[in-house]
């Protein structure tokens, strides 16, 4: 236990300990704040890792034919789209089921972008840091949050534009309503669907973004084990912070700092088993979700098809 | 249990029942029985003629896929025809795949039957596996004996694992569709820490590389044993599975378990008003799912045709999710599900001929993702119309 809280006490004040948690958490949490809005229409929006995947494949095919990072940026949105594009046509138009469509893309994404990787061979090359004056002199965490790619800044306008979207805007109180009562919404003549199928886009966009960040900011070369999961791990930041962008976005931060010391603690010394630090973000949400299930409460539709006239 | 659970209970399965299966309602109601029943009779070739569209389209994009990069798409399908059933030898191989993925289906096909949506097979199916390896290494005894208590292992282990999520589910409210997608990857990382240390899974040090996550192999009197028909070998877990599946469609249709577990998936309420305790009846449906999840990795284990009878990292091997896609895209029949069953196995083995062609095997992913949402295509398109009739119908007689 002493061993354990020294352990700690060096990697919380170790700044290279603050730039790989948050080089994880960003990539998480640029999913994961599409995934709050999914979620709070209430698809539970498992093709994400798809997305991801699908967001980094492009980014890379397209900054390996076009060197600039910001065409690199629009082909992994426009992939990223692509995923959603199938995955809420299928399930919120066709009312096919959610899980098998979002499983199913993950299989057939992972197969193309490993199948196609193989075949074109992207080349990419990880993108400069572009420091902010003054912010990232900060100790700490200065470098970690300011000293960084341009990629990376796009996460501080992106959350609170989906705040603002979700909480202020009519389209976002249409979309939590959808998500609480799909019934009384669709009375009210909102089309259910549309509003999840919107969602969805959403998703689709900011992982793809998220995945284009992955392969030229964070890591710097595709391969097709580079998401690897890591998907499902923005998914349940959402169910960890109980709803709210807040909690999700906490979610992404602890989660972030977790898989960061799978690298980070060997690096300092210290021998702790890997695997059973990989799986604390999943008992920690299931805890979580046993412990606070009086207080938190899901969207009371979550992954539920909405089909008028079937109750 | 405080009233407030309760009813809180009651509501949650009230909001839940629309259920997974996406079944169409069996008879369109009495008052226009002869309209739908007339629809119903014309569109039986159409149906036909939407799956074979569907698949067909789906093919044609894997082939152009194959045909852009280069490939030569009618020697890819060649090799995945060979490894799968033409070869010889090869249905044997592809039975012994299909036999873990069908038991996993059957699981599948029960929890969701019962309105759960039970999506963590995966993890099921390997910790199964991880009991399985438990008791065949550290086991001793005549060889039938251990088969048998490693296979009643690998059933507590999955049945475990998804008891996890019923416990959560009927105690603390927690849905279980979260809590099994979660237990997934703790499953894959407990395994991983069994495979770390010599007292759980890990092989003694003398025969594996230094470092080398592996288990002992088992034994080869504690194996499933192979029988070999028309030149083609395959474990005797083939005939547990396909013997699994006329017990699972004979209890849903025709005894009294089979027709409340129904009957709590169409409408939990009306179930429990009629005596059927959800928490009972839906935490054992949860049971069995992760139980049947978890002797697919026993088999799996045993059987020879994955790790070649050592546990390993990855060693579930997608087959959990596969599983739950069969069932889901067999729309939870069990007659359907054997051959999509058949048919997911085939593409698997087939791929592993697929290289010879030239062509990354992972193109036999890509078919299958691609074969699968076609699938969905036309059950959907034709409930649609069905509801769309059946409320122009309501309406006009209003």
């Amino acid at each position: 236990m002493g061993a354990l809280l020294s352990a700690l006490a060096d990697v919380l004040t170790s700044e290279a300990a603050y730039i790989n948690a948050f080089t994880f958490a960003v990539f998480l949490a640029f999913g994961a704040t599409g995934e709050w809005v999914a979620e709070r229409s209430g698809t539970l929006n498992i093709s994400i890792e798809a997305m991801f995947l699908a967001g980094a494949f492009a980014a890379a095919i397209g900054y390996n034919s076009s060197q600039s990072e910001a065409v690199a940026l629009f082909c992994g949105m426009f992939a990223g789209f692509s995923v959603a594009l199938v995955q809420a046509e299928m399930s919120h138009r066709l009312a096919a089921n959610q899980f098998v469509v979002g499983l199913t893309l993950n299989i057939l994404v992972l197969g193309l972008a490993s199948f196609l990787a193989s075949e074109l061979d992207p080349v990419t090359k990880k993108s400069s840091s572009m420091p902010i004056p003054l912010l990232s002199d900060i100790p700490l965490i200065g470098a970690a949050l300011f000293d960084r790619s341009w990629l990376f800044y796009l996460i501080y306008p992106l959350v609170p534009f989906v705040w603002w979207l979700v909480y202020r805007t009519r389209w976002g109180l249409e979309l939590r309503a959808v998500g609480e009562n799909p019934q009384s919404a669709d009375v009210s003549g909102l089309d259910v669907n549309k509003r999840r199928r919107q969602s969805i886009y959403i998703v689709g966009l900011t992982s793809g973004m998220g995945g284009t960040y992955l392969v030229l900011a964070a890591v710097g070369q595709f391969a097709d084990s580079i998401v690897g999961g890591r998907g499902f791990i923005a998914l349940i930041a959402v169910i960890f912070g109980g709803w709210t962008l807040r909690g999700t976005l906490a979610g992404c931060i602890l989660f972030g700092a977790v898989l960061s010391f799978r690298l980070s603690l060997p690096a300092l010394g210290y021998d702790v088993n890997g695997d059973l630090l990989a799986s604390l973000p999943f008992v920690v949400t299931i805890v979580a979700m046993s412990v606070f299930a009086k207080r938190v409460r899901p969207p009371q539709a979550l992954a539920q098809p909405f089909i008028r006239g079937l109750k | 249990m405080s009233t407030g659970f309760e009813s809180a209970d009651i509501d949650h399965g009230a909001a839940s029942s629309p259920d997974m299966s996406e079944q169409p309602p069996r008879s369109g109601g009495r008052g226009r029985l002869g309209a739908t029943g007339l629809a119903r009779i014309t569109s039986a070739g159409e149906v036909i003629g939407l799956y074979v569209l569907c698949i067909v389209a789906a093919l044609l994009l894997s082939a152009l896929i194959v045909q852009l990069t280069g490939g030569d798409s009618l020697a890819v399908l060649s090799a995945l025809l060979d490894g799968s059933i033409r070869g010889p030898g090869r249905i044997g191989e592809t039975l012994g795949v299909m036999a873990p993925l069908l038991i996993v289906a059957l699981g599948a096909i029960i929890s969701n039957r019962a309105g759960l949506v039970n999506i963590g097979q995966e993890g099921q199916l390997f910790i199964g596996a991880a009991f399985a390896t438990y008791v065949g290494t550290k086991m001793g005894g005549p060889g039938p004996l251990v088969i048998f208590a490693l296979l009643v292992a690998s059933v507590i282990g999955g049945a475990l694992w998804a008891g996890i999520a019923a416990a959560l589910k009927y105690r603390r409210n927690v849905p279980e569709v979260l809590t099994t997608l979660l237990l997934v990857t703790v499953a894959a990382q407990l395994s991983g820490y069994g495979l770390k240390h010599q007292w759980l899974l890990l092989a003694p040090p003398e025969g594996r590389a230094n470092r080398q996550q592996i288990s002992k192999q088992l034994d080869p009197d504690t194996r499933i044993p192979m029988v070999t028909m028309f030149g083609n070998q395959f474990p005797i877990s083939v005939f547990l599975a396909l013997g699994a599946a006329a017990l699972v469609a004979f209890v849903l249709a025709r005894t009294v378990l089979g027709f409340r577990l129904r009957a709590l998936g169409h409408n939990q309420r009306t179930a429990q008003r009629a005596g059927v305790a959800a928490s009972r009846y839906g935490a054992g449906a949860l049971l069995l799912g992760g139980g049947f999840a978890g002797l697919a990795g026993g088999v799996m284990l045993a059987g020879g045709d994955f790790g070649n009878y050592t546990l390993v990292p990855g060693f579930s091997a997608e087959i959990g999710w596969t599983g739950l896609l069969v069932a889901l895209v067999g729309r939870q029949r069990v007659s359907a599900t054997i051959v999509v069953a058949f048919i997911f196995a085939s593409l698997r083995t087939g791929s592993g001929f697929v290289a010879a062609t030239g062509v990354e095997r992972r193109i036999a992913d890509v078919v299958q993702g691609l074969v699968v949402l076609a699938l969905l295509i036309p059950p959907a398109l034709l409930f649609l119309r069905q509801r769309r009739r059946a409320m122009a119908a309501r309406e006009s007689r209003t």
